[in-house]
């Protein structure tokens, strides 16, 4: 091939028509100048050494929460604009806004992002940056393993939000059953995409579980028995369970769909007798474990904050623990009920018509057992706590019309309905999103040292909470109507129009609610109240004895914990005579030197060689590819090789950090 | 409207009217589709043979014992919320230390058991009964494929066939056999009843019957690409007579579907509706008529994968080169 006619083969491969679409070039447009203003921002103020040395290369697990924070919400923007082109799309029948190409590929990402790229960040957000504090441990088990999980999530996220930009977005859905996903029905490189990033978020996914197993059962403060452990260290630790059993099938499907299109293997494909629907068994045989790795931490910050805002120890801590350990075992005996309609027979849909009924037992133990700590309590209604409110009666909601969609005959008439769409936004929304979004408002203090204005909140909090009716409430009825999912548009004389006409202006809502958050976060960095005393809430676990924000070491003195909420056993007894720095009584005997892992690059050059043979593997661009894997091996070979990974904080040191905050008599 | 319940009782300091405005429009707008669930339109509601009706039965209980329990959670709540609030005046005790009770636990644990019990019984029975067609009446065959992106309709007993239409006998039950030659779909047609996959290589078995003439719509419900939207289509009930005249009327005057013709069919793209007074032999795998002539279950145990793989090589190969 001569080099002219190279160059428009590249073009078209680079950037095939559904990557210059108006709302495309506009998203590029955006993208280019909030990037150019952010390397504007650096130079200008000198901060490219700032951002390596503090950011980039650190393997504290409080700023790696952030960061993991940071891109969480950056994706919710991305899938909420996503949803916000649908609901348009759907507002008027025949009057498309976007084309079926484009419907197909936003329905797409919008699944993608919102689970891969949204929920599970934010969920590793939270886990960051308070699952050692509470554990009165100086940081995770693997702190450099625990930047390479985040460097291999951004990454990846950054492969996939390429895809509209340079050779399209993928467009079979976000769970990409063959045979669609096939070459024959999907030309192009926009499945590569899906496949490839969620391979490579998954190997991060998978080690930031092993890395919070280990850290949850190895690293807790001396007394601190597993039956003294909050609530939402085991979320934390039953969430790692999850994912380590159950990203391995995903990656084998995902991997396997990846060989098929690129290697022309038959796993999957029909011509050579493939088989598609063991695809649909291994995807969910990973995507209902999945449904709980996103649920159970939301269920662990219910827990934290239902007896910090009602003052009172958590009803039947014990059910507590044992109920999440059944969801978390149950939930891997339930994954056929996500495809009852595909002929099993009667046998295996009964079984597993019941087996998804079970996890209903376990989970309205933990709703009563939540109602009942604030029975008797003094509840304060916190933005946090305004969560929980909303949470229990709209997961209630989202959980009985689960019920609903076990009854197996029940199920073949409103499967893959609106009904469906309704009940899984009812349930991911209600509970994950309100938890994780709980979770925020109630650790930011921590985090960050200042609280989250109040009042903007509560706004924020209430335009979601009727915001997500307006829009779910009458998909149910579309569902009684035999709507069904993911169409880009429909005829009029089916009574659809009135109901999908309110549900987009519920999206709206909802897309205010998430401007007022950002405002919230934006004006509260300037205005919000400082937290002096480390202790905002009158907290109960070991993260509110430390200042706000924590030091390094997190820990100056390991705490030793004789009781259930630790804490607030503190402040009860003789240790505490009252709230915040005191509680501790810090000496300056009690301090010691301290050895914390040192800085490190190579997660950060790990994760952008594996974007390179990620984008290799997408086009087919083998040397591209390999050059990729070499910088795989590279990173590897280095972080092999490299024996100084630590540094010491000297003792005297650590006592002048403690003393500038007040923790120690100067 | 449980939603308005609690709220009442619990909105916070900020924002308090405004927001409860705001709330009572929202519960006004949802009793009004509430009360249009009525209307005809709202198709699952209005099931018009067996199988949509029993459907509805298993959603009305549990529909109904779910509403139990969720007026139980948001009552309770609304009470813990109210009398439990931090604030001047309150005559509620505080008991910070209050965390367990035997007897309370047990009744939270007991009530979801009983819950998933006077569900689950009736779910299995009606599973299983549903997978049957009822044993005593001879059901009409059709053999229904799903191209990219329209429905193709045999009807082996009169050797006539339809694209994107279909015509049954009323009180009549039907069971139709489902394949693919595109991606998956699934074949529904909600006033009839529940829905199942169709998917290539693989035959699944439903049964449905209408006791009412009329004329209803179905929808492919699972996503299969660009066009995936126009995959509808409209079933026709008539009598039985009805019927036998419409299978002798086509048999006289339509023409026979030729394998080019077939072919054409099975290309990406839409079409309209069409009748044909045949259709080449082998446009439906044959080795899926075995379990029609066990009867029963969806699928028979005789039937594995494996075999099913045979029977699609055997009738020429690949997939795609299988069909005429």
């Amino acid at each position: 091939m001569t080099a002219p006619a190279f160059v428009p083969y590249l073009l078209h491969t680079l950037f095939p028509p559904n990557t210059h679409r108006p709302t495309e070039i506009g998203a590029d447009v955006m993208m280019g100048l909030g990037m150019g203003y952010l390397v504007y921002w650096l130079t200008r103020h000198r901060k490219w050494g700032w951002l390596w040395r503090d950011w980039l290369t650190t393997v504290d697990h409080k700023k790696i929460g952030t960061m993991y924070l940071i891109a969480a919400i950056l994706m919710l923007f991305r899938g909420g604009v996503d949803a916000l082109m649908m609901r348009v799309n759907l507002a008027m029948p025949h009057a498309p806004f976007i084309g079926p190409e484009e419907y197909n590929e936003v329905f797409t990402t919008h699944g993608v992002i919102m689970i891969f790229f949204m929920a599970m960040p934010f969920i590793f957000a939270l886990f960051n940056a308070v699952i050692p504090l509470m554990i009165g441990a100086r940081d995770v088990a693997f702190p450099r393993l625990n930047a390479v999980s985040f460097w291999l999530f951004a990454f990846a996220a950054a492969l996939f939000n390429l895809a509209f930009v340079v050779g399209g977005a993928p467009n079979v859905g976000w769970t990409a059953y063959p045979p669609l996903t096939e070459l024959h029905f999907n030309p192009g490189v926009g499945t590569n995409y899906l496949l490839v990033s969620l391979l490579i978020s998954g190997i991060g996914t998978t080690i930031t579980g092993i890395n919070f197993l280990v850290t949850v059962l190895r690293m807790r403060a001396p007394g601190m028995t597993l039956m003294r452990m909050p609530m939402f260290a085991w979320a934390a630790l039953n969430t790692s369970v999850l994912i380590l059993f159950a990203f391995p099938p995903l990656t084998v499907a995902l991997l396997m769909t990846l060989l098929d299109r690129l290697a022309h293997t038959a796993f999957f494909t029909l011509s050579h007798g493939g088989m598609p629907m063991m695809y649909v068994n291994l995807f969910w045989l990973f995507g209902h474990p999945e449904v709980y790795i996103v649920a159970l931490p939301a269920y662990g910050v219910f827990s934290e904050v239902v007896p910090t805002f009602s003052g009172k120890r958590l009803f039947g801590y014990t059910s507590m623990v044992v109920s999440m350990a059944a969801i978390m075992v149950l939930s891997y005996g339930v994954w056929a009920h996500h495809f009852f309609t595909m002929g099993a027979g009667a046998a295996v849909n009964a079984f597993f018509g019941i087996s998804t009924m079970l996890i209903a037992i376990p989970t309205g133990v933990k709703i009563f057992n939540w109602i009942f700590t604030m029975w008797g309590g003094r509840i304060r209604f916190t933005t946090a706590m305004l969560y929980v409110m909303g949470f229990i009666p709209t997961f209630t909601i989202g959980g009985a019309t689960g019920m609903f969609l076990a009854t197996v005959p029940a199920d073949y008439q409103v499967h893959n309905s609106y009904f469906l769409v309704a009940h899984f936004h009812n349930v991911l929304i209600g509970g994950t999103v309100f938890g994780l979004l709980a979770g925020m408002y109630y650790w930011w203090p921590k985090m960050f040292g200042y609280r989250l204005d109040e009042r903007q909140g509560k706004l924020a909090f209430w335009l979601f909470l009727i915001g997500f009716w307006i829009t779910f409430g009458p998909q149910y009825l579309l569902g009684f109507k035999g709507m069904p999912r993911r169409m880009w548009t429909y005829p009029a004389g089916h009574g659809w129009h009135l109901l999908n006409v309110i549900s987009t202006a519920g999206a709206f809502v909802m897309g205010a609610g998430f401007l007022v958050l950002v405002y919230n976060v934006l004006w509260s960095m300037r205005h919000g109240e400082r937290d002096a005393s480390g202790d905002p809430w009158n907290g109960r676990t070991l993260e509110w004895s430390l200042p706000s924000p924590a030091p390094e070491y997190n820990f100056a003195r390991i705490p030793t914990v004789s009781s259930l909420d630790a804490w607030w056993a503190m402040k009860q007894t003789g240790q505490g005579r009252g709230r915040g720095a005191a509680a501790l009584r810090l000496r300056p005997q009690d301090i010691h030197a301290i050895e914390l892992p040192r800085n490190t690059g190579y997660p950060f050059f790990l994760g952008a060689a594996f974007f390179v043979l990620g984008f290799g593997l997408v086009f087919s661009w083998w040397v591209i590819a390999l050059l990729g894997l070499a910088g795989v091996w590279a990173a590897l070979a280095y972080a092999w090789f490299d024996h100084d990974q630590h540094k010491h904080m000297r003792a005297d040191e650590i006592r002048r950090i403690e003393a500038s905050m007040g923790r120690l008599p100067a | 409207m449980t939603q308005r319940r609690w709220s009442r009782g619990s909105i916070g300091p900020a924002g308090g009217s405004s927001a409860r405005r705001i709330l009572a429009g929202a519960v006004v707008a949802a009793l009004g589709m509430l009360a249009s669930g009525c209307g005809r339109q709202y198709v699952l509601l209005h099931p018009v043979g067996p199988v949509g009706h029993s459907e509805l039965r298993l959603m009305l209980l549990a529909g109904g014992a779910m509403a139990v329990v969720i007026l139980f959670v948001c009552v309770l709540l609304a009470i813990a919320a109210v009398r439990f609030r931090d604030r001047q005046g309150r005559r509620a005790p505080y008991v910070p230390d209050w965390h367990q009770s035997r007897i309370l636990e047990s009744i939270w644990f007991i009530i979801p058991v009983l819950i998933v019990a006077i569900i689950a019984v009736p779910t299995v029975r009606q599973t299983y009964a549903l997978a049957q067609v009822p044993q005593a009446r001879k059901p009409l065959v059709v053999d229904v494929t799903s191209l990219s992106w329209k429905w193709f309709f045999e009807y082996p007993s009169a050797h006539v066939a339809t694209v994107n239409h279909l015509v049954l006998p009323v009180g009549k039950p039907v069971l139709f056999e489902l394949t693919a030659d595109s991606a998956m779909n699934t074949f529904w047609v909600p006033q009839l009843g529940g829905m199942e996959y169709t998917m290539p290589g693989e035959v699944l078995p439903l049964w449905l019957q209408a006791d009412h003439t009329g004329v209803y719509w179905g929808h492919s419900s699972n996503f299969s690409g660009l066009q995936f939207e126009k995959m509808f289509f409209s079933v026709k009930v008539v009598s039985a007579s009805g019927f036998s005249s419409w299978v002798r009327q086509t048999r006289r005057s339509d023409p026979a579907l030729t394998a080019a013709a077939y072919r054409r069919l099975r290309a990406f793209g839409t079409t309209g509706t069409a009748t044909y007074s045949g259709y080449p032999s082998g446009s439906f795998p044959k080795v899926t008529h075995r379990f029609t002539l066990t009867g029963g279950q969806y699928v028979p145990a005789v039937r594995g994968y494996g075999q099913m793989q045979m029977g699609m090589a055997g009738s020429g190969g690949t997939m795609p080169a299988g069909r005429p």
